[in-house]
């Protein structure tokens, strides 16, 4: 996340006392975020999840869920809202303190607005681009180097679910502990170093897994398996210098086709 | 074609899984493909295809709006196929391959449609929506996981039930030796991935070094064997 694109925590003041919820309605509120992107679209975006996941807390406004601060609570939370979906617990957490210590609307909307560029950013860098291959590439060491299928996919998703729920819990935590005032939190060393780090990481463990899970699955003597990587590294650079314009998995698609009906017709 | 339910059943869990809920990732291929075998019998073959699918998968990031291929349906059919014409077939992981690759086609395909379907949903209950509605939040998010499930649910159905007889016939008709098959399909994996590593990673600085020197492990340790 660029220093710029994050909201001024010198703009809000420290958030008023916690006010008090309950351990059953955290439970609720995480389970809910576990389906941020349930009714996700092209319109709203994960707006509705957002609504949805802060629901449990909103209950505890004055009225409760037949009273008017709940409605037009539930009104402006549902509306549209961008955010990679693990870090929405943080939006969710703060949104949740801010509904609950009577923030006004106004700032209110003018900090989701503020929120959505960073959460995405930052979530797709740390996540999408970093932790998941990351994780993918280490479960495919193992695999290459002879695991057992269930120990292989014990590895990954243990590996890639700590960072994932620890990524949402922390998120739920900092965005209700400091409310309006978590754009600090967004400058934590994790989020603005972390995808750097990982990336190194992945590239060196990408270097190991790529020969290895290749000659697991081909099983062949070292010549053959000496082709297939030749074979594959000119095609990669190939791939890299279109930059883009040809998407790996449609090629892969498209050759092995070919070369599945030159074996069934020849 | 007794395991069409309990695959179909998958499929749907695991599709679910992509985007809507948990993404706990249980629908990256090297899981799916695994579990996906396990269910009709044989875990090995099904991660021998998850994993080559996983290389392929690399490429695929989940961006937000970004349309990209549904692994987690895409990985069930395929392992359950190789699982159910077994590894003797000479042909078996790169026809597996071929299925998930082309269901996860379709199966993106139909991510886009839930979401217009998702869209026209949430236009119908707008005014319920602007009125604070409760109801309204909750029904669409249900109605959003329901329509999800079922999505990958038929999608498992129809293409574990057209490629199987397809694939069966394929297999049947094979005629490259299995070294031949399984190196033509891990070479192009392979391409996939690396130009992936280097498209994701390439940015952060020294990254080429460092792969440079996991290639030289990785090598190494294939020459220790």
């Amino acid at each position: 996340m660029s220093a710029a694109s994050a909201p001024t925590p010198r703009a809000v003041p420290s958030p008023g006392p916690t006010p008090p919820v309950s351990a059953l309605t955290w439970i609720s509120i995480f389970g809910r975020l576990l389906a941020m992107q349930g009714s996700w679209n092209y319109e709203t975006l994960i707006g509705n999840g957002i609504g949805f996941a802060i629901e449990p807390a909103l209950r505890r406004l004055p009225g409760g869920v037949h009273g008017d601060a709940f409605k037009t609570a539930m009104t402006r939370e549902s509306a549209y809202f961008n955010a990679h979906p693990y870090l929405a617990s943080v939006a969710v957490g703060a949104l949740a303190r801010a509904e609950l210590s009577g923030v006004p609307a106004e700032r209110i909307e003018r900090f989701r607005i503020a929120l959505c560029g960073p959460l995405g950013s930052v979530g797709d860098r740390l996540v999408w681009a970093g932790w998941l291959p990351l994780s993918s590439l280490v479960a495919l060491i193992a695999f290459g180097n002879g695991v057992r299928p269930l120990a292989v996919v014990l590895l990954f998703l243990v590996m890639y679910n700590a960072g994932h729920f620890g990524l949402r819990i922390w998120g739920l935590y900092v965005g209700w502990t400091r409310g309006l005032a978590v754009a600090g939190a967004l400058g934590n060393p994790v989020l603005r170093q972390g995808p750097a780090y990982i990336a190194r990481a992945a590239a060196t463990v990408a270097g190991i897994a790529i020969p290895l899970a290749a000659a697991r699955i081909v099983a062949g003597d070292r010549v053959t398996l000496g082709a297939v990587l030749a074979g594959g590294a000119i095609v990669a650079a190939g791939l890299v210098r279109l930059h883009g314009r040809v998407e790996g998995w449609k090629l892969v698609l498209v050759l092995i086709a070919v070369f599945a009906l030159v074996s069934v017709a020849r | 074609m007794r395991e069409l339910l309990p695959v179909a059943m998958l499929g749907g869990v695991l599709g679910l899984d992509v985007v809507c809920f948990p993404q706990m990732m249980i629908s990256r291929p090297i899981v799916a493909g695994t579990v996906a075998g396990a269910f009709v019998g044989d875990s090995a073959t099904g991660m021998l295809v998850g994993a080559t699918l996983e290389l392929i998968a690399l490429a695929t990031l989940p961006f937000g709006a970004s349309r990209y291929p549904e692994w987690g349906s895409a990985a069930v059919v395929a392992g359950a196929l190789v699982a159910a014409l077994h590894i003797d077939s000479a042909g078996t992981v790169t026809i597996g391959v071929l299925g998930g690759l082309a269901t996860a086609w379709v199966g993106g395909w139909t991510l886009v449609k839930l979401r217009e379907w998702n869209a026209f949903l949430a236009r119908r209950k707008r005014s319920a929506l602007d009125h604070g509605s409760r109801g309204a939040v909750v029904g669409l998010q249900l109605a959003g996981l329901t329509s999800d499930f079922v999505r990958a649910m038929l999608l498992t159905t129809l293409a574990y039930g057209l490629l199987f007889p397809v694939a069966r016939a394929m297999s049947a008709l094979w005629t490259f030796s299995e070294v031949t098959s399984r190196a033509v399909t891990v070479s192009a994996a392979c391409a996939v991935a690396a130009a992936a590593a280097w498209t994701i990673f390439h940015s952060a600085r020294g990254a080429r070094w460092y792969f440079a020197a996991g290639l030289a492990v990785g090598l190494l340790l294939l020459t220790m064997r």
